[in-house]
């Protein structure tokens, strides 16, 4: 499983290694059914101080791909290959011990729906401290102390009192600050967000995106923003990977992505999504069907049974052999550049507005 | 939390009330006590004597009146005071209700805190590790032992055990003896009681402390924990055992107050003199007095552990906690 395919881009940029490099991520997971490929040969890189954004539909290996980084799938019933490099540390295989000491501490992830991703019965200060007492030794005065000063910081007023509630005495939005503040807690220099804004109206949404750049200019924390909305990453991300069934099928910062994008799957996202600046009576286009099944994808491009552009690549090739994604820059598909130039200027672009 | 107790405890007398009120009108309103009384060869003199000594001519809501006044101020009887709390006198043995209760209650309570001791420890034991290990051979053995000996019965294993340690000669016949006289005595007395009790217990309790604590694994809030970084014995423990803890209290008070009602099968099955013995006797020999105040007793035993446990859910779950 540790073999390279080179099937994505397998070089890294010139220069030292990547803060965080995902090589060939395989995430398998056997169930009564069958064997779930949900990540299927995922590579990326992230630096220090960016933040990459991962979007995709639900099921297309986001959430998978960050628990693989920070180990938390059952071991009995998943296989994970290929290389997932934190700072020059090795993760895929590494001990549990080793993982532990990490987790929480260099690499910390906030979860969506915060309500049910703490514990009801410890009180949201216990819940924060615990970390920091674990990883830098501290006391329960001192872990008490450093609670209350990042409830401070992530704007939860009157944090010493607030910091003997329970979560469930927090509202939605403070109760995603609480979370932050746990996830940062150690200052982790790598912060997996997975849909952190989710479950939150739109005004409490952009708060706890600005939240999360300021921490991330004090700190300089490389961020995964996982998201299905394209809105979230547009003001937050640097670069962005859309992913597929298991795959990433566009690659780009998120200026390039946004402006054109090249993969007809992208194409769907955006053409899905609505805008402030079009006419109301422009409808949305969605993207038919639905996400394939991971226990048998489809052969070749695995987006070919929904992708309105198969005619146009000759021969079979769509159905057959499935698209590279290449290094830097590119998009996973067959069609050639100029094809992909042209269909997004003369169809997809006018739809945009 | 002080509100709560006051409101459960008046809402506990009550349903004691209306229970014994129901009960002694069955009772006393069907058929004629006072031949339950006197026996086989009774004259009727005899009757009417026992109607008057018992009260029996007077109407039945007055009767259950002076039953019900009785509890809490004492009773006179012509065969003399009953001191408070009367429940009156067995037809059977002529003693005093509650004293036999009083003096049945340790035996009792001895095989229930030494039964709970046996099966909490063992079967939230086996439980956790079968969690802990699930999908091994461990946790398969463990879950196979327990299936099996959750089908099996008490009347089976205990003449099983009987045969085995009591018959052989390797133990003494089970016997209850004083705790404070003879603590080594009152624990090998009761010594085969507990196991055979317990090992029926064991097996649902193996099997509920797995179930809940593998769901309990499962929850988000525990992968958090693990995302902090805490070692796995500690989410194991601090973070999915306390979810844990509500269901296992839920069946624990209500097997508690049943065993402490008396546990009739075991009482019987090793022949110790229990309230459960006590309870069986009495419906044998109509003893009505007896019957009804063996039923109140273990009715009021039912309702206070239910309080107790509600009370225990908001120490475990904050947000059962009343502000």
């Amino acid at each position: 499983m540790t073999t390279l395919t080179k099937t994505e881009g397998t070089t890294v940029p010139s220069g030292s290694d990547p803060f965080l490099s995902v090589r060939d991520l395989h995430v398998r997971f056997s169930t009564e059914d069958g064997i779930v490929k949900a990540v299927d040969g995922l590579s990326f890189d992230l630096e220090r101080g960016e933040t990459l954004g991962i979007v995709g539909e639900s099921g297309s290996g986001k959430s998978v791909t960050n628990l693989a980084i920070l180990g938390l799938h059952n071991p009995k019933a998943t296989e994970i290959g290929g290389e997932i490099m934190l700072d020059g540390q090795e993760l895929t295989g590494a001990k549990e011990r080793t993982l532990e000491k990490l987790r929480g501490n260099k690499m910390a992830m906030i979860f969506q729906d915060a309500l049910t991703a703490l514990s009801p019965y410890y009180t949201v200060g216990r819940q924060i401290a615990e970390p920091f007492m674990k990883h830098t030794g501290a006391s329960k005065r001192e872990g008490r102390q450093r609670a209350i000063e990042m409830l401070t910081k992530v704007g939860i007023p009157q944090p010493n009192l607030r910091v003997d509630d329970y979560p469930h005495q927090f509202s939605g939005g403070m109760r995603q600050r609480a979370m932050i503040a746990m996830a940062l807690v150690c200052n982790p220099q790598l912060l997996i967000a997975d849909e952190p804004t989710t479950a939150l109206d739109v005004t409490v949404q952009a708060q706890i995106l600005d939240l999360l750049k300021d921490l991330q200019q004090e700190f300089g924390s490389a961020i995964i923003l996982i998201t299905h909305d394209l809105g979230v990453v547009a003001n937050t991300a640097d670069k962005l990977l859309v992913m597929y069934a298991g795959r990433a099928v566009e690659r780009g910062s998120v200026k390039e992505i946004l402006t054109e994008p090249r993969h007809p799957y992208t194409w769907g996202l955006l053409s899905s999504m609505p805008r402030l600046s079009s006419d109301v009576s422009e409808a949305l286009h969605p993207i038919p069907g639905s996400p394939p099944s991971l226990l048998n994808p489809p052969s070749g491009c695995p987006f070919n049974p929904r992708c309105g552009f198969t005619g146009e690549v000759g021969g079979s090739s769509c159905t057959d052999e499935r698209p590279p994604l290449a290094p830097g820059r590119a998009a996973a598909c067959h069609l050639s550049a100029e094809q992909k130039q042209t269909f997004f200027i003369e169809q997809i672009k006018p739809r945009l507005g | 939390m002080l509100q709560f107790l006051l409101r459960r405890t008046f809402g506990a007398v009550v349903i004691l009330v209306l229970l014994s009120a129901f009960t002694f009108f069955v009772f006393f309103g069907a058929g004629d006590p006072a031949a339950m009384s006197c026996g086989k060869n009774c004259t009727a003199d005899n009757i009417a004597l026992i109607h008057q000594n018992l009260g029996l001519d007077k109407p039945l809501p007055t009767q259950y009146w002076d039953w019900l006044v009785g509890i809490f101020a004492g009773r006179d009887y012509s065969i003399g005071h009953c001191s408070a709390p009367c429940f009156g006198y067995s037809f059977a043995t002529k003693q005093d209700v509650w004293s036999t209760l009083i003096d049945r209650l340790p035996t009792t309570a001895s095989l229930a805190i030494g039964g709970a001791a046996v099966f909490l420890t063992v079967g939230l034991g086996t439980g956790l590790l079968a969690a802990y290990k699930r999908g091994s051979l461990i946790d398969k053995v463990l879950t196979s032992i327990s299936m099996v000996l959750s089908s099996a019965q008490i009347y089976i294993l205990g003449p099983i055990a009987l045969g085995l340690f009591v018959y052989s000669g390797l133990m003494d016949s089970p016997k209850y003896v004083n705790f404070t006289s003879d603590p080594a005595g009152w624990f090998m007395g009761l010594l085969l009681p507990w196991v055979v009790m317990a090992t029926i217990f064991t097996a649902q309790y193996t099997r509920m402390s797995r179930s809940t604590m593998i769901e309990q694994l499962q929850e988000e809030h525990v992968r958090t924990a693990k995302a902090k970084g805490m070692s796995s014995s500690y989410v194991f423990l601090r973070y999915a055992w306390r979810g844990s803890l509500i269901p296992i209290v839920t069946i624990l008070g209500m097997d508690l107050s049943s065993l402490f009602g008396g546990a009739m099968i075991t009482e019987f099955t090793f022949q110790l003199a229990g309230v459960g013995r006590l309870a069986i006797d009495s419906v044998i020999t109509l003893d009505l007095p007896m019957v009804l105040g063996v039923l109140v007793f273990s009715a009021a035993l039912i309702l206070v552990f239910n309080i107790i446990v509600d009370a225990t859910y908001a120490f475990i779950d904050p947000r059962v906690r009343l502000s």
